[in-house]
């Protein structure tokens, strides 16, 4: 894919080369091959369009640049669109200065929810601030004792009813034992569900109207496809998110999806997990993320070259 | 059939009122639908392109060109067998492998109970020693099939589990073993050398095993299943897919390129978090869901 996208911007570029103006004729080449990208990237179909044509105004009648080539030039406004797209920057857990802040992680199936509960657990501790996890995933076999090791191994408290049916009374026992405890925030580690699971979807709802989380995560999977947009969607209409953790970017995957789940939830990107680990969470860079959609490192080198 | 009907379509339909005129609005509003089953953007283009060739100008129905597209997605993915390789003798030893929570160890749990329902005396090896309560996930199943499991000691060495599971076949007489493995990214060099390891460990017990390796893909996942199908086969020599959360809204179309290029056969699909929630694949229920609102429901 990438020889082929080099090779492709390099003679898109040559024919931009010399001309004063990008105009739509001139730069058509050019987009093809990005949006080409995008779509490798796993970015949404209607998301690059609608992205395509925006970045076509916005570069349509630019002068180029005398330091600029007009390849470069093309190049730049598509990664500076995608940064702003992306942006603006938003890690903060937004913790009350008094009183128990409760975030509520969610997502699909295997996502990453329980694993972001320890990380975030462990940046909290990091910050000597005392966090309780909540064992609200009544579904998946072991889901308890999973959060019940990662508490033991990082030494923060775990709230658990084993044999419970509810987790809306669940979340609501872990909220008092957390003030008992002198936590200061509460962590609800929620089972993964489909967004077109009318029942499930609704207990989640249940949950937020009930306890009301003052943050609520919605987990990506780095590795996601098209679907994002659908799932995203659904998540961000039954709970209205605060923000958005993309977790497996240790990975080769380019998280295009990323942007799918920015553009319908507009949410704030909060972090990305980059390993199994409780120290592999990192605050979104959405320059980092726009270099691996695109693969920009590459692409301006490329654009450099021509 | 429809089918047909599209292929023999000629220069006469231009004088037809129904239909669809097929130009680039239309040709965009298909490639829009083909993308959005994961294919990836050089099939999806390479399918749109075809059926400019063949179509452009005419009068066709969005509805007929999509069968003809399903019709040829279901050839490709049409195998010989799907069914399981077993062993001629002694215990049959399967092994899985995946990203991190792709759906290994409830796929496990599904073919398992499969297996048991046919008759199959099963042992599972929990050789998933590093994640946070993956031997408890995996005992849980055990229990509720009703089946023998061997395990390890948390973060002890995964090969030595599967080594133990395969012999106690062995030893026991068992028909199946079943072996999970750590979720692992394919990029992770070191973990994939181990399995390797794992894989050259249950052959000791029995030479002809592993029988099977399946590859468990998510099919929410987009273009990076093809890396994982290129990083999993390579590393443990993968021998079929199980396709699992097919449940959702997501289509799993990746499978048209991997099959493709690695020509690994789709074994099962999943389809819930359930037990049961597993089906054998079906090329023609898959293609017939490719462009459709939910498994089997056109749109
Ligand atoms: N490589 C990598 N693996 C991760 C990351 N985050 C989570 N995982 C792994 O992904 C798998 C699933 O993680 P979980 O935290 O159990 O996911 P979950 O969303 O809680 O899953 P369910 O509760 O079953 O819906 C585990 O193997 C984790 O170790 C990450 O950033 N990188
Ligand atoms: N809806 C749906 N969920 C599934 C399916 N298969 C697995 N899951 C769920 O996906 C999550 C992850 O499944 P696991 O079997 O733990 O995945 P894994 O690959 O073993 O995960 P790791 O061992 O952490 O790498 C669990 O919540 C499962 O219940 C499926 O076919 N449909
Ligand atoms: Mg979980
Ligand atoms: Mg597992």
């Amino acid at each position: 894919m990438f020889e082929s996208l080099s090779d492709g911007l390099q003679s898109a570029f040559k024919s931009l080369r010399g001309k004063g103006k990008l105009t739509e004729a001139n730069m058509r080449d050019g987009l093809k091959l990005v949006e080409q990208s995008m779509l490798e990237a796993d970015v949404s179909y209607s998301v690059v369009q609608s992205f395509m044509q925006h970045v076509t105004e916005k570069a349509t009648g630019r002068r180029v640049l005398m330091s600029l080539r007009p390849g470069e030039e093309l190049v730049k406004i598509v990664y500076d669109e995608l940064v702003e797209i992306l942006g603006p920057v938003d890690s903060s857990l937004h913790l009350k200065s008094d009183g128990i802040t409760v975030i509520m992680m969610c997502g699909l199936q295997g996502s990453g929810k329980t694993t972001t509960c320890g990380k975030l657990s462990q940046l909290l501790k990091e910050e000597n601030i005392k966090p309780l996890l909540v064992a609200a995933d009544l579904q998946r076999p072991a889901a308890i004792e999973q959060l019940r090791v990662i508490g033991r191994q990082l030494d923060v408290p775990v709230y658990a009813e084993d044999g419970a049916s509810d987790p809306v009374k669940v979340c609501q026992a872990g909220v008092k034992q957390a003030q008992q405890e002198g936590a200061r925030v509460v962590i609800l580690d929620t089972a993964g569900r489909l967004a077109i699971d009318k029942e499930l979807m609704d207990q989640l709802a249940r949950i937020d109207k009930r306890v009301k989380p003052d943050q609520v995560y919605l987990v990506v999977d780095g590795m996601t496809g098209q679907d994002a947009v659908n799932s995203a969607g659904a998540f961000n209409e039954a709970l209205e998110l605060d923000g958005v953790v993309m977790t497996k970017l240790d990975g080769d995957a380019r998280g295009g999806a990323l942007l799918s789940v920015k553009h319908v939830t507009g949410v704030p990107i909060k972090f990305i997990g980059t390993g199994e680990h409780f120290d592999a969470l990192e605050p979104f860079r959405p320059e980092g993320m726009t270099g691996r959609i695109l693969q920009m490192g590459d692409m301006v080198a490329a654009a450099r070259e021509a | 059939t429809k089918t047909s009907q599209v292929l023999n379509t000629d220069i006469r339909d231009l004088f037809k009122n129904d239909g669809r005129l097929v130009e680039d609005e239309f040709l965009g509003e298909l490639f829009a639908r083909l993308v959005r089953t994961d294919m990836g953007a050089g099939p999806a283009g390479r399918i749109r392109d075809d059926v400019a060739t063949k179509f452009r100008g005419r009068k066709v129905e969005m509805e007929d060109i999509l069968a003809t597209i399903r019709d040829q997605v279901e050839a490709m993915l049409t195998q010989e067998s799907a069914e399981l390789s077993m062993a001629d003798e002694g215990p049959t030893v399967i092994l899985v492998v995946g990203v991190n929570g792709s759906g290994k160890t409830t796929s496990i749990a599904k073919l398992a109970n499969r297996l048991t329902q046919e008759g199959n005396r099963v042992v599972l090896g929990a050789g998933d020693t590093f994640r946070a309560a993956a031997v408890e996930q995996l005992t849980i199943w055990s229990q509720r099939i009703g089946c023998e499991i061997v395990t390890g000691k948390p973060e002890s060495d995964p090969a030595s589990v599967a080594f133990a599971t395969v012999q106690k076949a062995v030893d026991d007489n068992f028909d199946v073993a079943i072996v999970d493995t750590a979720g692992r990214l394919q990029t992770q060099t070191h973990l994939m050398q181990q399995l390797d390891k794992i894989r050259r460990v249950i052959g000791k017990p029995v030479p002809s095993a592993p029988h099977e390796v399946l590859l468990v893909l998510d099919a929410t996942a987009g273009q990076n299943a093809i890396s994982q199908a290129r990083g999993f086969s390579e590393a443990a020599g993968c021998t079929g897919i199980v396709l699992s959360k097919l449940d959702g809204s997501a289509k799993g179309g990746v499978v048209i390129p991997i099959r493709e290029q690695f020509e690994l056969p789709v074994k099962f699909i999943g389809l819930g978090e359930g037990i049961d929630d597993m089906a054998a694949f079906d090329a023609p229920m898959f293609s017939q869901a490719l462009f459709s609102d939910s498994l089997g429901k056109p749109e």
